[in-house]
């Protein structure tokens, strides 16, 4: 279980704000406000429930911008008990860059994407809380207000992991009202206190320089969070209950509506004529309504005290659910507006003095210059929201959507190239792109960890180098140990090679049916020609390609090959469908964007599905003359194709064939002795034993060097016995040659007991007898009570015969039924009665 | 203990003598219950994780399996490895011990541990997302591991392939009923697994664990190519004079028992039992049946649960009940408890069993039979007319017509029926083939599970049984 690590800020202390609203459900307190205060200087900074913030992450310079549903108090964790709900905003950035070309535009600096992602792990411990932030919801065809220049965000579209949505209507209003609503709700805190609107945009500042002071690696050690959706998803449920009726009617009203907007907006999308969707009057009607009665709440409101503020909230939402889709109105009414000029100034002298998180040099250093930014935009605030708030409410959107759409238009060309650049971007920051799935608090999409760096833990002693000659030898012999040149394959190499070069050179595509029994050396030969050709190509000999290895037994399913294949070639990731599909239309359609590919399919065999449509594309695609694309094949049954594929699949794989042969004794010395160049190690004649006894049994290399890694074990072991020096000998290769690959049967009864080998007598008593090879299990129990009596023994019981007879058929020394049939349960011998009655009669 | 407070209340100098050492018994007593169930626990805990017991004539392979993983641990050295033996001789327990003797020497972060069991992985999904949570990788959320079965695959792949020999952490595979494994799906797993450790990636050292001979023919050819061919055999190569010193050895107390007077008595206790005549006999019967430690653990249990207080040493009758209790024969116990009128049914099916010669009867021949010597047995009728068409196949029960019988009684069809069914519950009968709904109960064919030599050994312990009934039983070879 990975621990929550807090961050040790000794002068921090957090603390709620009002009393607790018990949620009896789930044991949880919830609280509507949570109180910053330094202890060093009691500095404190409110932060409440609906405002946006930000939220510490990987990356120095781009904390997370969420924003705060819930407050609430987790007993459960040991270490951070305050805890908070958000709702996640993504930038840009975090995206994973191969959806980054969905959005079809450049982002602008400041933009972020409601993050639409059901099973996002969105609990995050409230130590991690930064600072408030302004976070501006727009439509799509409106442009982000001025005063947002360098602080502050603004959201124009969600993003669901798929693709980009537009804001819903209901989520515009909900992330209007929530942006100023903390303002209006209490503006007898905000004075007393720093929490109000500056608050945010200070500490935004700030957090490019605090943040540096958090590794990421800190940070990313929390990010397995032991968070199961299923149960995130009853969280979220219960936190919809558990909350006040307000909230409650309000969020059922917008998830009544939720629907409605979708298909709206999906009609908006697809006939990609939204503007005059917005522009309808209705809607306009509907807006200027919507703001009309916001209004007359909100001047309402900061005459009333904080408590007659909840009445004014019950009001609210009531409202909302009657009117389903409510435009967005910009985030700033007038009457918002006026307030806060009016109060922001004393909220500034109070921030100079009692700064948030003022204790660090880095953030007092930037504290002024934030000031002299926050006089400046607060006197250009007041005409900026005027003008902002025409575009909320009417159309005027033709003109940004004519521009997305020259966007997608242009984008479209340099996507490769963008691609690479945010490859590159991804290599250089990295934490920060991980975002998503990475971070501590921020799992967006927990059942795919996308980013997760696949790693197995670096050791954390020095591997030790081989010492000894035999150690070295042993180093040398193992299988894994590839030499430059495979010895004994050159004419296989050079066939191979210049199969491919060929196909190469004239830029056109081919297969190739390489087969031969495992251990020959297939997948070597073919791995050393790529590496060839790769080296060919870097000194421009043969044009440049990309080379794609996939795997039938690494694979689960045959389908998965195109998922493979699609994500080496351009790091998509896909269903296979879809896979195949993306596939077939690059290969075949003659638009491949990338250079020339060359294919290896390693165990072929197992991509044989029942309608071979699998091999059917991979041998197809080469027959196009524009896919450039050369498939080699490995398997290792050599009439594979005869025996298994389709006629129209046979053919399209061809006649080039290739039969690796089991190495010959020569050649597995050859071998042998090329591996152990310069080292005195082994005898000759054992080398000569081991290479002629493994050509006689299979010709597999592997087996070979198997044989001799265990030899040189052998004879360590009898070095220390006797102390004596020298190579591996003719004996201690015997006795390695002997444990491998013996049988163990004859072994197994001699040492069985007495009772197991009277069992086994009488079953060839009994074969003798009947003449058949099988026999029940009554019939043998008879003949061993009867063999029994003739030798004067106690003859056994029942049961205890049966035990011996499960125990001897889980040995597989016999073959039996499944014990359900009792007596009746036909026993048949697994080992040549010739071998039963050598080992038996050998005490 | 109700005594000891009464004499506690009486007045010290009113103590009689007799008293007095009554008391003592009776502390001795108390401080001996206290070792004893001291004795028990220790030894019980001593037989049941038999897994970390001590190891016996395996020092060979031993030393062979410790210096692989020391390889892997030292020098990343890729290893597969497969330890055979039978049930019970000690495979899981020589992994523990090396696994054990690793953590000492080797600075236990260096390696990882995998552990896998194939009754409980029974597919390569579920032992992925089993290696993936116990490596600890990076998709792992909390104790859950996400994503497909496919994207497991790779990501676990690409982890294993990222390594190579120097610099990562070498990751020790324990496959336990290494055999289910090789029936999962094209073997994808133990392809993988070794393939890597056959390859310059993350160091592996695969270890089998099996009790299949032939288990390598269970793997396919390219699993078996990448397979090293290392086996450790365990086979219980042991002889009685080595079987009675583990026996000694696994009664002895450690020395570090409390009560060092009674720890001394009872292992020479044990001294002399293992060197007693009647000891030897009952262990070398247990040896000549069965061979592995497993069942000694299961004689030696017993026969502790026989010590008492008063009794507080193990003795021979103890060891020879206990065998005698572990050599049952459970079917004969079974019939011990069954009523006269199933005794009767199961001797009439041995009778048709010897005619016939082992075919398959059903309900209705059984029936017919055992109505018939009912008739005899009751004598109220020489012979019932309808009983004449049936008489031509045993025309030896007429032989019991002269004689009277008074125990057995007039049953109704019904309840032999019951009697018959009760006999199937018991297992004692088995159908040829399933039940279906529409046969006809009565002439479903049937199988006896019973050897004739249970049913008469049964039959002379049979408690009560009618003389008239066992005559009957020994009698069935004369009709012949």
């Amino acid at each position: 279980m990975p621990s929550y690590v807090t961050r040790h800020k000794p002068r921090q202390k957090y603390s709620w704000v009002g009393s607790p609203l018990l949620n009896r459900k789930l044991h949880l307190q919830t609280y509507k406000e949570l109180c910053v205060r330094g202890e060093a200087d009691s500095t404190e900074m409110l932060i409440q429930v609906g405002q946006c913030v930000l939220i510490e992450g990987d990356s120095d310079e781009e904390p997370y911008v969420a924003k705060l549903t819930e407050l609430f108090e987790d007993d459960y964790k040991p270490h951070s008990k305050k805890r908070a709900r958000v709702q996640w905003f993504v930038r840009f950035s975090e995206i994973h860059p191969s959806k980054q070309h969905l959005l079809g535009r450049k982002p602008e600096a400041q933009e972020i994407f409601w993050y639409d992602h059901p099973s996002c792990d969105s609990i995050v411990s409230v130590e991690t809380i930064i600072g408030t932030v302004q976070v501006v919801a727009l439509a799509l065809d409106e442009s982000p207000p001025a005063q947002l220049k360098h602080k502050g965000f603004f959201v124009r579209m969600s993003w669901d992991t798929k693709k980009f949505w537009p804001l819903s209507a209901e989520l515009l209003a909900e992330l209007g009202r929530r942006g100023d609503s903390p303002k209006s709700q209490n503006p007898v805190q905000a004075q007393t206190k720093t929490a109000e609107s500056p608050a945010w945009t200070t500490s935004e500042h700030a957090v490019g320089r605090i943040e540096s002071s958090h590794s990421a690696s800190k940070s990313r050690q929390a990010a397995a969070r032991p968070a199961t959706p299923g149960a995130r998803k009853r969280l979220e449920l219960a936190g919809l209950l558990k909350t006040p009726n307000t909230r409650k009617a309000r969020q059922t009203s917008c998830a009544a509506s939720a629907s409605l907007g979708i298909a709206k907006r999906k009609m908006a999308s697809s006939t990609a004529s939204s503007p005059s969707k917005r522009s309808s009057p209705d809607e306009a009607r509907e807006d200027k309504s919507s703001s009309e009665c916001r209004m007359v709440l909100r001047a309402r409101i900061p005459v009333t005290s904080t408590t007659e503020m909840s009445l004014g909230i019950t009001l609210t939402p009531s409202r909302r659910a009657q009117r389903p889709s409510v435009t967005p109105s910009i985030n700033l009414t007038p009457e918002n507006i006026k307030k806060r000029e009016t109060k922001e100034p004393e909220a500034h002298t109070e921030e100079v003095s009692t700064p948030h998180r003022s204790q660090r040099k880095s953030s007092l250093l930037t504290l002024n210059r934030i000031k002299q930014q926050l006089r400046y935009l607060d006197c250009k605030e007041n005409d900026e929201k005027e003008e902002e708030f025409v575009p909320g409410a009417g159309d005027s959107g033709s003109s940004s959507e004519e521009e997305e759409e020259g966007d997608v238009s242009t984008s479209s060309l340099p996507r490769k190239s963008r691609r690479r650049q945010d490859k590159n971007l991804q290599t250089a920051t990295q934490p920060s792109l991980q975002t998503p799935s990475k971070t501590p608090k921020k799992t967006p999409k927990p059942r795919a960890p996308r980013h997760a760096t696949p790693q197995i833990r670096s050791r954390s002693l020095a591997a030790q180098e081989p010492a000894t000659v035999l150690e070295e030898a042993r180093l040398r012999l193992h299988v894994s140990v590839v030499p430059e040149s495979l010895p004994c394959r050159e004419q296989e190499f050079q066939d191979i090679y210049s199969f491919v070069e060929s196909k190469l050179l004239d830029g056109t595509g081919g297969c190739m049916y390489i087969s031969g029994v495992p251990g020959t050396g297939k997948t070597a030969t073919v791995h050393e020609v790529i590496r060839c050709l790769q080296q060919a190509a870097q000194t421009k000999d043969v044009p440049p390609f990309q080379y794609v290895e996939v795997n039938g037994m690494k694979l689960t399913e045959p389908h998965q090959v195109y998922v493979q294949i699609l994500q080496k070639l351009t790091g998509q990731k896909a269903t296979a469908s879809h896979a195949s599909e993306l596939l077939a239309k690059q290969f075949c359609s003659g638009q491949a964007p990338w250079e020339a590919t060359v294919l290896l399919v390693d165990e072929l065999d197992l991509l044989w599905t029942h309608k071979q449509d699998v091999l059917y594309s991979l041998f197809d695609w080469p027959t196009h003359k524009e896919a450039r694309l050369v498939v080699l094949t490995i398997a290792n049954t050599m009439d594979l194709p005869e025996r298994i594929m389709m006629n129209r699949v046979s053919s399209r794989l061809g006649l080039t064939r290739m039969c690796f042969q089991p190495y010959t004794h020569s050649q597995l010395k050859q071998i042998l002795v090329s591996r152990l160049r310069h080292l005195k190690a082994f005898e000759d004649d054992a080398i000569q034993l081991v290479s002629r006894k493994v050509a006689a049994l299979s010709g597999d290399a592997r087996r070979c060097l198997d044989i001799c890694r265990r030899a040189t074990e052998i004879c360590e072991l009898s070095r220390q016995k006797d102390g004596t020096q020298g190579p591996v000998t003719v004996a201690h290769l015997m006795a390695a040659v002997d444990e491998m690959s013996s049988s163990s049967y004859i072994t197994a009864i001699r040492n069985s007991s007495v009772l197991e080998q009277g069992f086994l007598r009488a079953i060839l008593a009994e074969f003798r007898q009947s003449g058949l090879e099988e026999a029940t299990f009554q019939q043998i129990y008879n003949q061993h009570v009867a063999l029994c009596r003739m030798e004067g023994l106690p003859y056994p019981t029942m049961s205890e015969t049966m035990a011996v007879c499960s125990r001897l058929g889980s040995c597989r020394l016999l073959l039996v039924e499944p014990s359900r049939n009792d007596v009746l349960l036909r026993v048949r011998l697994n080992v040549s009665q010739d071998d039963v009655l050598y080992a038996l009669k050998e005490e | 203990m109700p005594a000891l407070p009464r004499q506690r209340r009486e007045p010290s100098g009113g103590i009689k003598f007799v008293e007095m050492s009554n008391r003592k018994t009776k502390s001795n007593i108390l401080v001996r219950a206290e070792s004893l169930s001291q004795v028990q626990r220790i030894l019980r805990e001593r037989f049941c994780h038999s897994t970390h017991g001590e190891l016996f004539g395996v020092q060979v392979q031993y030393k062979h399996l410790i210096e692989l993983l020391k390889r892997t641990a030292i020098h990343g050295e890729s290893n597969s490895v497969l330890i055979i033996g039978p049930r019970g001789s000690g495979k899981t327990m020589l992994i523990n011990h090396a696994l054990k003797e690793l953590m000492e020497i080797e600075v236990s972060e260096n390696v990882l541990q995998v552990h896998l069991n194939g009754l409980l992985h029974i597919n390569d999904k579920i032992a992925l997302k089993e290696i993936t949570r116990q490596l600890y990788l990076e998709n792992v959320v909390g104790d859950k591991v996400f994503g497909s079965f496919a994207e497991n695959l790779s990501f676990l792949l690409e982890a294993l392939k990222k390594g190579d020999r120097t610099h990562s952490c070498p990751v020790i595979f324990v496959l336990d009923e290494f055999d289910l494994f090789a029936h999962h799906k094209n073997q994808t797993l133990l392809y993988n697994l070794f393939d890597i450790s056959q390859s310059a990636q993350t160091p592996l050292a695969v270890i089998g664990l099996t009790c299949r001979l032939d288990i390598l023919e269970l793997l396919e050819k390219r699993v078996k190519s990448r397979f090293s061919h290392r086996q450790i055999h365990l086979m219980n190569s042991f002889g009685f004079p080595q079987f009675i010193k583990i026996f000694k050895e696994q009664l002895s107390l450690p020395a570090e028992f409390p009560d060092k007077v009674f720890a001394e008595k009872w292992n020479e206790n044990v001294q002399c039992l293992s060197e007693d005549r009647s000891v030897h006999e009952v262990l070398q019967k247990h040896f000549n049946v069965n061979k592995n430690l497993r069942s000694l653990h299961m004689l030696l249990m017993v026969a502790l649960s026989r010590i008492t207080v008063s009794r507080p040493y193990l003795t021979s009758a103890d060891l020879m009940e206990a065998h005698q209790l572990c050599s049952m024969d459970s079917k004969a116990n079974i019939v011990h408890g069954l009523s006269v009128l199933e005794i009767c049914l199961i001797i009439a099916m041995k009778h048709l069993n010897d005619i016939y010669e082992e075919e398959p009867f059903n309900f209705q021949m059984v029936y017919n039979g055992e109505r018939r010597i009912r008739y005899f047995l009751s004598g109220t009728s020489l012979m019932p007319e309808n009983t004449n068409v049936l008489i031509d196949y045993s025309p030896e029960f007429q032989k019991f017509v002269q004689r009277k019988a008074h125990s057995v009684y007039n049953f109704e069809k019904p309840v032999v029926m019951k009697a018959f069914e009760h006999l199937q519950q018991l297992e004692l009968i088995k159908p040829m083939e399933r039940t279906s709904v529409n046969s006809q109960k009565e002439y479903q064919l049937m199988k006896l599970l019973l050897d004739n030599t249970q049913i008469m050994n049964a039959l002379q312990k049979y408690p009560n049984c009618p003389t008239d009934v066992r005559q009957w039983a020994t009698s069935s070879l004369s009709w012949l």
